[in-house]
């Protein structure tokens, strides 16, 4: 079994591409399961074809406390046999959702929803890891590989690098690794070149560039991931591309993140600076 | 250096000589022998109220307990609601001994445990609603608390609820003062921080809300009594013999009444200083009452500071102080001519809290007994300041003692009695020390005023003079 997380900026798109990918590796014969670990639990929609799922916290507030749930309440089976999970969380402003994520996982642990058969569990995390909640997904030997979607917009980058020097720290101690960026194109120039410097920076690789397509939004809006609603289309094949990378990725490495000076001179290199010049 | 600093001082050294370079280093800044003139300068300034070294086993508490246990915890008509998880509730159960009048369940509530005992839900989803729910509840349980106190225990600090947001929607709906306390256990070094916070609390929400009908030139707030045993009715008498009339009472026996009104006061008279100049320099700055500091345990300091009190009023109180010193006199001459001879030339030995480590010193030397070891859990600078006067030259200080120090001073200095918490009662009786539990006087008291120095000799002589101790092999030194 192996287990990956998804990190990277807040509307990025992590939800999306992974739960396209999910639905990629599971058309290739994978099992696999999602397990959201985001208060907004939005994270299987397009697998579930429902708006959210029941969470494991909202449950557990319901009925009192996380012991008095069943594991078939809250882990449910999608498009492909993929299997689905939510943490949930608090409503913005109160309480702990770090708090929510460690025992949503822990139930799911003990409740044994991790099964033998599984090939692949995806952690998709909240945008920033900004506290040890959300480190929980890597941390005490659950996922030992991590993708961060970004694009060349810089706040993502800058994402991406916070989120390496995280990695970092659970690198160090707990043998988890950075498996490669992926771009999920936002049309900003040189991207392309931008992710894979920014990449190599890093001392990983920009795993696979999704290009931007409507199509993605169209199959949202229907609740269905692109390899759903159109498997013929261009944009599936993308995705089916990614899931292919990754399952057969082998290069995993801890990441050597940037200063905030380097990261700079890495966007004045490839993107602004250029951009002036022809303006002017 | 005299050379009996330079002795105590020695003795010290060998005390800390087994601990680690950084360690050593580190408590000798919180041990010093004594120097009651000042003049061997830094060389006997404890160092106190900084963090505790890990592995060191601390006898401190944390700001919760500084503020639930101690300041809070004896206002008899407020509900005291220990807002987190069942534990700080459960093992902070019933009280330091601080007595009230009062039909507990149903007007007072001191000895009462209130929890919105936390669950994992509550912490990831946040408390507010529960708390609210609390509230409403203990209103209908309980139509005649005046109030609720919020004790905050550390999840509520680090989730980050907004309990002062459900206090002021409380307080409308259920028209009575709901008050917040954000005495998370994490915060500060020791209890100490806690009753600074509960001061603020009080101070921004009840304190002047309430008035006066009618006023006297006597009023006076008794302030740093908490009444363990009775304390603080025993003072309570005193004052009122002097003809001053006590207003209030912060905190033993008080009620939310009295917090409010405390501003009508002409003098505050503070006990214990730790936990409350606080309040009493606010009031300085606020309302102009000036506060006097006092010690009502042993009759020299009783009768000195019946005085002082007296000095702030006009000459028919005065007159009373005077007249009530002579009146009791004979009897505190009774108690001394019963128990000095059995005591006299005793060493004692003490490590407790807020006050005490100076104030006892008096009604042991009124018996005879010498002080010849001192200290605080929590003190301040401002503490030890006013504790150097008080002791001999080359007496020991700790700050913040550790159990292996304070056993090891034991050994060396062979103390006849030695006073301090329920932590360490046990571990002496081992040792076949005699010893009195002095945070709650060992289910015992008063011991303040003229009603409490009697019972205060009576322990002490059926502690020291037990014939127990004989059966009990006391190891000899090394």
């Amino acid at each position: 079994m192996r287990q990956i997380a998804i990190y990277g900026k807040g509307g990025i798109g992590k939800s999306t591409t992974t739960q396209n990918t999910v639905a990629a590796l599971a058309e290739a014969g994978y099992k696999c399961m999602i397990v959201g670990c985001d208060p907004k639990a939005d994270a299987t929609r397009l697998i579930l074809h429902k708006k959210a799922q029941a969470t494991v916290m909202d449950m557990a507030r319901e009925r009192g406390s996380v012991e008095d749930l069943e594991i078939d309440e809250v882990l449910l089976e999608g498009f492909n046999g993929i299997k689905c999970a939510e943490s949930g969380g608090p409503e913005p402003g109160v309480g702990c959702a770090g708090r929510g994520v460690i025992t949503a996982i822990n139930f799911l642990e003990e409740n044994g929803a991790y099964t033998e058969d599984l090939d692949f569990v995806f952690y998709d995390v909240l945008g920033d890891v900004v506290c040890g909640g959300f480190a929980m997904p890597i941390r005490e030997g659950k996922a030992k590989e991590i993708y961060i979607v970004t694009s060349g917009e810089m706040m993502a980058m800058y994402a991406a690098n916070n989120i390496a020097r995280g990695i970092l720290k659970y690198a160090q101690s707990g043998g988890v690794r950075l498996g490669g960026l992926i771009c999920n194109s936002r049309k900003v120039d040189r991207e392309y070149e931008l992710i894979s410097a920014l990449a190599e920076r890093l001392g990983t690789q920009m795993i696979h560039f999704i290009p931007r397509d409507n199509q993605v939004q169209r199959a949202e809006l229907r609740r269905m991931t692109v390899l759903e609603y159109s498997p013929d289309h261009p944009q599936a094949d993308e995705y089916r591309a990614l899931a292919k990378k990754i399952a057969e990725n082998e290069n995993l490495v801890i990441p050597t993140p940037l200063t905030m000076d380097e990261l700079e001179q890495l966007l004045m290199e490839f993107g602004i600076l250029e951009g002036e010049e022809v303006e002017a | 250096m005299s050379s009996v600093i330079e002795k105590t001082q020695k003795m010290i050294d060998e005390v800390l000589e087994v601990y680690p370079e950084r360690t050593k280093k580190f408590r000798a800044k919180h041990i010093k022998p004594n120097d009651p003139t000042g003049e061997c300068g830094s060389g006997c300034m404890v160092k106190s109220n900084v963090k505790s070294r890990p592995g060191v086993m601390t006898i401190r508490g944390c700001a919760y307990a500084g503020s639930k246990g101690v300041v809070w915890g004896p206002v008899k008509d407020v509900v005291h609601v220990s807002h987190g998880p069942v534990g700080c509730g459960q093992y902070s159960w019933w009280s330091r001994r601080n007595y009230y009048n009062g039909i507990t369940g149903i007007d007072s509530f001191g000895t009462m445990h209130i929890t919105s005992d936390f669950q994992e839900r509550d912490i990831v989803f946040g408390g507010d609603k529960r708390l609210e729910q609390l509230c409403r509840e203990i209103k209908e349980l309980f139509p005649l608390a005046k109030g609720i106190s919020i004790q905050s225990e550390c999840p509520i600090g680090l989730i980050g609820d907004d309990i002062e947001a459900v206090a002021k929607k409380m307080t409308k709906e259920l028209g009575i003062p709901v008050v917040p306390v954000r005495c998370e256990g994490f915060r500060g070094v020791s209890q100490s921080l806690g009753h600074h916070i509960a001061n603020d609390s009080i101070r921004d929400h009840l304190l002047g809300k309430g008035d006066l009908e009618k006023s006297t030139p006597y009023d006076v707030a008794l302030i740093g009594d908490y009444n363990i045993g009775g304390d603080a009715w025993a003072t309570r008498k005193i004052l009122e013999e002097m003809g001053l009339r006590v207003i209030a009472h912060w905190t033993g026996d008080g009620t939310i009444n009295e917090l409010s009104i405390t501003q009508k006061a002409k003098l505050n008279l503070i006990h214990c200083y730790r936990s409350m100049n606080y309040i009493c320099r606010h009031m300085e700055e606020t309302y102009g009452i000036p506060w006097v500091e006092y010690n009502f345990f042993g009759p020299t300091k009783i009768y000195q500071s019946i005085r002082k009190i007296a000095s702030y009023f006009d000459d028919r109180i005065k007159e009373k102080a005077e007249a009530l010193i002579e009146k009791y006199k004979p009897m505190m001459d009774r108690v001394i001519e019963q128990y000095r001879p059995r005591l006299e030339g005793k060493t004692v030995m003490l490590y407790v809290g807020g006050l005490r480590p100076r104030h006892i010193v008096g009604a042991y030397e009124d018996l005879g007994m010498e002080v010849i070891a001192t200290g605080y859990e929590f003190g301040h600078n401002d503490d030890y300041k006013r504790t150097y006067p008080e002791l001999k030259e080359g007496t020991v200080i700790y700050d913040d003692a550790t159990p292996y120090e304070l056993e090891e001073f034991t050994k060396r200095l062979r103390p006849d009695l030695v006073g301090s918490g329920i932590k360490e009662k046990y571990a002496y009786h081992k040792m076949g020390v005699p010893f009195r539990q002095m945070h709650s006087w060992d289910y015992s008291g008063p011991y303040h005023g003229f009603d409490g120095f009697p019972v205060f000799a009576r322990d002490m002589d059926m502690t020291v003079n037990n014939p127990t101790w004989r059966l009990i092999r006391r190891k000899k030194p090394n």
